[in-house]
């Protein structure tokens, strides 16, 4: 007789970097039903922004993440453009467009070196968070901080990259390629590595438009969506191609974020060697009036942020729709049916990041 | 700034949604404002990159109809608004009764303002373009 019973995954586990919980109903070891149980870090900062002046808010969505912080603050900086009607200087975004693409690369380093450790591959782990080291140099070169930037400033950017920076930056991406080119190869050709990810978690093409899957997850499954087509910051002027597969498993998701490392450097290679030279940011008066949904490809997926202001310094409402919130529903469907030894590689292969989905 | 918002009373909410799911639009994400006396609800859905959106007044004390029997993908914003926001959303797939977010002793609907407090954009006249200082 097949027993019935609910285990616990999270929110404490080996594998997840951050907490959040899956309910998980069991049929012995298949999964017949998963639900998310989540609130162990939510920080209240859609109350804090309103608290704050619209120019520290720049700060606070930073704070967002701790991975692609520097998109949080960039998206919210276009909102307020929007709604201000300010055009940013045509250096300023390409030096926008070069710092969300070296946060890119580290974040989908990141994101496979966690996979890889779910399926107990340690040492591929620590070999991609080794150059995704280098990421985090150049970061700290081009703008004081490994992770939390602090260059995207309302009307531009409050940082410049020189030219003796960008010559070193280039050899540093010509690096990080190199070593990609060796790593990658393991991730994408191993036997147990495809044992562990070909078929598994799959979500069709129409499950994932229906449940609103965006990002890498959606891609996976053969939904052509990445934001970036839509020419904001510089990438109209950098010939970007977006990765799409079809096959909707874990290996569909790892392929796309693969390839995506090589068009994220390409095109900050590319954003370095053609940024006009130029004033970096335009000065700005007065206060935010209206409301408008700022939208930007993160390396999660499509994140949101309504932005409603009123006139006044404060704003009236900031509401963050992170990808990981859009792709938690999709997770739930992927994990229906699997096996319970399946459950860390499916979650990671959404590339969950809880502090985004809680605020 | 918001365009292509159509403005609907409650009643007619699950007819509008199944039409726009019927044309191919994905829900992108659901938006609670507090407006001192109602709740502005907001919905937004997307078809290859152009924003539809949704909106109604949701009058204090009223509850809103769960979309989640149409999309799956609202069950955990509408059971957000429902925690922070202290509105009642009717026939969710799943509820999770107010703790979804929030832990027994956190504030009650943190992210309502105070009643008189809360600001309707849409009644005001538009301030000079680029705003102005106050």
């Amino acid at each position: 007789m097949i027993r019935r019973n609910t285990i616990p995954f999270g929110p404490q586990h080996p594998v997840l970097p951050e907490p959040i919980q899956l309910r998980l109903v069991m049929e012995d070891e298949k999964i017949i039903e998963a639900l998310p149980a989540i609130g162990y870090i939510h920080r209240g900062l859609e109350k804090i922004a309103e608290k704050k002046d619209f120019i520290q808010d720049v700060y606070l969505a930073e704070r967002i993440c701790g991975i692609c912080s520097f998109m949080h603050s960039q998206n919210y900086c276009q909102g307020i453009e929007s709604l201000m009607n300010l055009t940013v200087p045509d250096r300023g975004r390409y030096l926008r467009t070069i710092w969300a693409e070296i946060h890119r690369v580290h974040s989908h380093l990141l994101a496979l070196g966690l996979l890889a450790d779910s399926f107990g591959f340690e040492n591929l782990f620590m070999q991609l968070w080794r150059t995704r080291e280098i990421i985090l140099d150049i970061m700290e070169q081009t703008a004081g901080g490994r992770v939390m930037l602090g260059t995207c400033c309302i009307g531009g950017v409050r940082k410049d990259i020189s030219s003796a920076q960008a010559t070193v930056v280039l050899r540093q991406l010509d690096q990080v390629q190199k070593e990609c080119d060796e790593i990658l190869p393991a991730l994408l050709n191993d036997y147990s590595v495809k044992q562990r990810t070909v078929g598994v978690g799959v979500l069709p093409r129409d499950k994932a438009h229906e449940l609103g899957a965006v990002g890498p997850v959606a891609r996976a499954s053969g939904i052509g969506m990445d934001y970036r087509e839509q020419g904001y910051a510089a990438y109209p002027d950098l010939g970007f191609k977006k990765v799409v597969e079809t096959a909707g498993d874990c290996y569909a998701r790892t392929l796309v974020r693969v390839k995506e490392i090589a068009e994220s450097i390409r095109m900050a290679r590319l954003a370095l060697e053609k940024a006009p030279q130029g004033p970096i940011a335009v000065p700005f008066k007065g206060n935010p009036t209206g409301e408008v949904l700022a939208r930007i490809e993160q390396p999660r997926g499509e994140l949101n942020f309504y932005i409603k202001g009123n006139g006044t310094r404060n704003l009236e409402r900031f509401r963050v729709r992170t990808p990981t919130f859009a792709n938690l529903p999709p997770l739930l469907h992927m994990l229906t049916g699997c096996q319970l030894a399946d459950v860390p590689v499916i979650a990671l292969s959404i590339d969950p990041c809880i502090s985004c989905t809680e605020r | 700034m918001l365009t292509n918002v159509t403005e609907i009373p409650v009643t007619q909410l699950h007819g509008e949604v199944w039409a726009l799911k019927q044309q191919g639009y994905r829900l992108v994400t659901l938006t609670c404002c507090d407006l001192g006396d109602a709740h502005d609800i907001l919905y937004h859905f997307d078809k290859d990159y152009t924003l539809k959106h949704l909106r109604l007044r949701l009058p204090r004390g009223e509850s809103l109809p769960s979309i989640t029997d149409l999309f799956f993908a609202a069950v955990l914003v509408e059971n957000e608004i429902q925690d922070l926001f202290g509105v009642t959303v009717a026939g969710m797939v799943v509820d999770y009764k107010g703790r979804f977010l929030l832990s027994e002793g956190a504030p009650v609907a943190p992210l309502n303002k105070p009643i008189g407090i809360g600001i309707d954009i849409r009644a005001k006249a538009p301030v000079a373009e680029g705003g102005k200082a106050s």
